[in-house]
């Protein structure tokens, strides 16, 4: 369709260099004026103030009407506690760890069989013996009650979104994108400001990032329903709350169990960084061992969220296939279920009068946190010089130029060749996209910080795909290989971003180099799934051809699988980059100077405005990448003849 | 098999008259008249997917629909069903405007009298096959003891009684098929659509569910529009069989009028592909009596071979075709035989 514009090339080149020249004769070219901003932050927080001044009552309502059903699980699964509704106390004892064990376990046993039970019960184990069982329950406190909220809200929005394509169009598409992009961090300024610190606002921000995937899922779901599946909901005469309810949300439903598991899992990375604004529960240890440099205690709060997570996730997982395959919901599972709820009340009702069975005894727990400890300390003299020599390395062969050219280049000069390559990869909407986005970065007065964040997103991604595609290439020539690579990508995808700080700084300290290398290992595991996908997805027929023509396996991949596997792996790319970008807020822990960081000083301070500017900024840059390299994958794709008819 | 070789007269069932369907810029807006829609149709900014289709479809019948892709004939089924609302045209059921019926109207007519079979089944994955066939009366809030009768019947009647338990994944492409069936047969409709409905099938398996069609036809008398790309299926089991072409109709009727008198060379092409003893009846193929008294006889019904084998004993005949009552209706040998087939000369007429 738009053919590639080789003409374009040749403006691109004039226009950069004029800009230079530009910039070299005049200061204002090379550093934007400060008289040129705009006050956005300030007027946004005028604004926001205005509006928590006047709609306090509303949020406090709303904040009561999230607490009750919090405070019940809080208490049920964590501390016990009381529970006030309107002058009636009910005291609430937790319930006992041995009886909710006993329950996870039945529930893989049940579900998985011996294999996922064996796990759930190792998790289990290593949250007790831990010391971390109270804590993680309260984070799976946290998880339990904002899933509901960000399925029910996700789902609805999803219906509407697919009801009235041109709403999606328009209005919930870009939203949602701005929304995934908005670093995390960013919610929670706002939320802070409207619901103060606690739980509850943790809650909502949680809600509120986890909300989009699900919208998009069932959005994507139902409008990929087969044509014969809507057809049959109008020929049996559905009305059409019976079509959706009884018919399409039905036959939708294991792509919505996957989006389900999509969102709890994404609800317990927000948990984690939510304990910033008073979440509490795992996420809060882990910050408060990295704020003290607590090594052991850092990295077994660390790990229990990793354990919690894979236990979330294979759960879930499970549960999602069974439902599509009909066995989930089976009517013979009755006694099983009495039993295990029985034993769970029972033991919690013997814990009132039998301590270790209401709490797990201290004297059988263990900890690592010292030999932690004396194991990094050992690492760090031992291996000092060599991890030095590493980090001062990549500072000053990658990270450092790459640094000083972006943070000297001139905004018009960048500018300029922003808007020329969006015309070139995708005509004059997307140049005028990016020049809108570089527009707010300048006036926001954030420039000098969009440029660092740029650097370093741009660093880890050349550092993630000069790792990440020989590691898929290999993963796909060697399929045994290939299996614990998947496992590995597997793993890493399921730790909340949080926790890759955690070795890092014990290793590195702070700085751009931790940072980097946090981002790297989370940015790297798309490069990975997407290169061994695109290389899997090239057809026998095209590598056939290759064999018979007598390729070499070097001449192969050169002329018949990178090819191929391009536009692909251009996506995977594009992922690496947004996962940076929102890894890069998190670094801010670790003492980045960049967008991130701001966001993180405005949450310190409830700044609402400059959090809400500078994550604009973030999900603004974030957006301005994907369509860029949306754009470039649609261009080289239509080159080969379409197989897929 | 009960067909007639004559075309019985029968009370007209689903019938429309003029439909045009557009697509295109601003095809959804219905066309107020028949010269509006026709310049629009010349413009070259729309594509007509159906350009003034009229039927007639007669109770008890099954019609045919045939055509390749993109001859329009899956849009005319779903205008017939209403599923796309033609630009211009009227579609009567039962001599009530389907085009000009409410929403709500429409949904009564659709629980009571529709049903629909689909060329990749649609059953829903998550239901067993009982649950499958039980979701139409659901919808339509039949009460529990005449569903379970409803539901127990159609899959006794579709051979699948004793794997009501089952999810349709447990099942082979024909049994999943079967379950659409048994789905659409539920409500008692009188009024099939089926979509291409054994398409997708292995070509054994499409023979005997084409068989189980008819013989479940011989018992229920429904009314049925059959969409097919397949000429050999449109005339096994057609009793009337349209052929399209670029949304037009190019000819209708029955598989033996189409395989003996082709209307253009387009329909002849597909005539060159079938086997035409399989079509053409012995009734058809008959000349008159030379005789009162024949060692052998086969049925008028029957198709030339199913006579194969009394032929061969009769030694190439002449032997008896009889009508549905033993009546005498005329004789047949090897040569009426070849002759039809050949459609040379036949029984007297030439070709």
């Amino acid at each position: 369709m738009t053919r590639f514009r080789p003409r374009a090339i040749w403006l691109l080149l004039p226009a950069a260099v004029a800009a230079l020249w530009i910039a070299q004769q005049f200061s204002w070219a090379t550093r934007f004026p400060k008289a040129w901003e705009l006050p956005v932050a300030k007027t946004v927080s005028k604004s926001a103030a205005v509006v928590t001044d006047n709609l306090s009552w509303l949020t406090r309502l709303f904040a009561t009407a999230i607490e009750v059903p919090m405070t019940l699980v809080v208490a049920l699964l964590s501390e016990g506690g009381a529970l006030t509704l309107g002058g009636f106390a009910l005291d609430l004892p937790p319930l006992s760890w041995s009886g909710l064990a006993l329950a996870v376990v039945w529930l893989g046993w049940r579900t998985g069989g011996p294999g996922l039970a064996l796990l759930q019960a190792l998790g289990c184990a290593y949250l007790l013996f831990f010391g971390q069982w109270s804590a993680a329950m309260l984070t799976l406190a946290s998880v339990v009650i904002a899933v509901p909220f960000a399925l029910g809200a996700g789902v609805v929005l999803g219906i509407v979104a697919w009801r009235m394509p041109r709403l999606d169009r328009w209005l919930v598409t870009p939203v949602l994108d701005l929304m995934q992009t908005v670093p995390a961090f960013a919610y929670l300024v706002p939320t802070l400001v409207l619901f103060g610190f606690g739980p509850v606002s943790a809650l909502i921000a949680t809600v509120i990032f986890a909300l989009p995937p699900m919208a998009r899922v069932t959005t994507l779901a139902l409008s990929r329903l087969p044509g014969a599946i809507t057809d049959l909901a109008a020929m049996m005469g559905c009305t059409r709350g019976q079509a959706l309810w009884r018919v399409l949300l039905p036959a939708a439903m294991p792509m919505l169990l996957v989006g389900l598991n999509q969102t709890v899992m994404m609800t317990l990375n927000m948990v984690i960084i939510a304990s910033m604004i008073g979440a509490g529960g795992l996420g809060f240890d882990v910050l408060l061992a990295l704020r003290q440099l607590d090594i052991g205690r850092g990295l077994e709060a660390g790990a229990a969220i990793v354990v919690l997570a894979i236990m979330l996730d294979r759960q879930g997982r499970v549960l999602a296939s069974g439902w599509s395959r009909g066995q989930a919901v089976s009517r013979r599972r009755g006694l099983g279920l009495v039993l295990v709820l029985g034993a769970l009340l029972g033991t919690t009702l013997l814990g009132q009068i039998h301590a270790p069975l209401r709490a797990f005894p201290e004297s059988w727990q263990v900890t690592t946190g010292s030999t932690m400890d004396s194991l990094v300390a050992w690492l760090n003299v031992n291996f000092f010089d060599t991890i030095e020599a590493v980090r001062v390395f990549l500072l000053m062969n990658l990270m450092n130029p790459i640094r000083i050219a972006l943070a000297s280049a001139p905004w018009l000069g960048v500018m300029t060749i922003v808007a020329m390559l969006g015309w070139v990869l995708g005509g004059w909407r997307l140049a005028v996209l990016g020049l809108g986005v570089g527009g707010f970065c300048l006036v926001t007065g954030l420039w000098d910080e969009t440029m660092t964040t740029i650097y370093l997103c741009l660093t880890a991604a050349i550092l993630s795909v000069s790792l990440g595609v020989p590691l898929g290439i290999a993963g796909h020539r060697w399929p045994r290989f290939g299996k614990l690579l998947t496992l590995a990508v597997e793993l890493l995808q399921t730790m909340p971003s949080f926790v890759y700080l955690i070795p890092v700084v014990m290793l590195l300290r702070v700085g751009d180099v931790s940072a980097m290398i946090a981002i790297v290992a989370f940015a790297v595991t798309p490069v990975i799934r997407y290169t061994m996908a695109a290389f899997e997805a090239v057809p026998p027929a095209l590598t056939e051809a290759g064999t018979v023509m007598g390729c070499t396996s070097g001449q192969m991949l050169r002329h018949v699988q990178l090819p191929v596997a391009l536009p692909t792996i251009l996506l995977g790319i594009n992922q690496c980059f947004l996962f940076s970008l929102a890894m890069v807020v998190i670094t801010a822990l670790v003492g980045t100077r960049d967008l991130g960081q701001k966001v993180y000083i405005a949450l310190t301070k409830a700044d609402v405005g400059s959090g809400l500017v500078a994550g604009l900024c973030l999900g603004l840059v974030g957006i301005l990448v994907d369509r860029l390299f949306r754009a470039a994958a649609a261009r080289i794709a239509p080159q080969e003849p379409s197989s897929h008819a | 098999m009960s067909k007639t070789t004559a075309p019985v007269q029968r009370r007209t069932k689903l019938s429309c008259s003029e439909i045009w369907k557009l697509y295109g810029p601003n095809a959804d807006r219905p066309a107020a008249s028949r010269d509006e829609v026709e310049s629009r149709a010349a413009n070259g900014r729309c594509f007509a997917a159906l350009s003034d289709v009229s039927l007639d479809i007669g109770e008890g019948e099954i019609f045919v629909v045939m055509g390749l892709s993109g001859s329009g004939k899956s849009t005319l089924l779903r205008c017939l069903a209403q599923l796309v609302e033609p630009t211009f045209g009227n579609v009567e059921l039962d001599g009530r405007s389907l085009t000009r019926m409410g929403q709500a109207e429409l949904r009564e007519v659709r629980r009571h009298d529709m049903g629909m079979v689909f060329q990749h089944f649609g059953l829903l994955p998550h239901l067993t096959v009982a649950g499958n066939v039980a979701l139409p009366l659901k919808i339509r809030g039949e009460k529990a003891e005449s569903r379970d009768h409803a539901v127990a019947t159609a899959l006794e009647l579709t051979g699948l009684a004793a794997m009501a338990d089952r999810l349709p994944a447990q099942l082979s492409g024909g049994q999943q098929q079967r379950v659409g069936l048994a789905r659409a047969l539920a409500v008692g409709p009188g009024l099939l659509f089926l979509d291409e409905p054994f398409s997708a099938l292995d070509p054994l398996i499409r023979r005997e569910l084409q068989d189980e069609l008819i013989r479940l036809q011989a018992g229920l008398h429904k009314t049925m529009v059959f969409v097919t790309h397949d000429f050999s299926e449109a005339v096994r089991v057609g009793d009337r069989v349209a052929i399209m072409k670029d949304g037009r109709l190019r000819q209708v009727g029955t598989p033996e009028d189409i395989v003996r008198q082709p209307a253009d060379d387009y329909v002849r092409n597909f005539v060159a592909g079938v086997d035409l003893t399989r079509v053409i009846r012995c009734a058809t193929a008959a000349r008159p009596a030379s005789r009162s008294d024949y060692a052998h006889a086969v049925s008028g019904q029957g198709r030339l071979s199913d006579a194969a084998e009394t032929l061969m004993a009769a030694g190439g005949g002449p032997i008896a075709v009889q009508g549905e009552d033993g009546s005498l209706i005329g004789e047949i040998d090897l040569h009426a035989v070849l002759a039809a087939v050949s459609g040379k000369s036949l029984a007297g007429e030439p070709a």
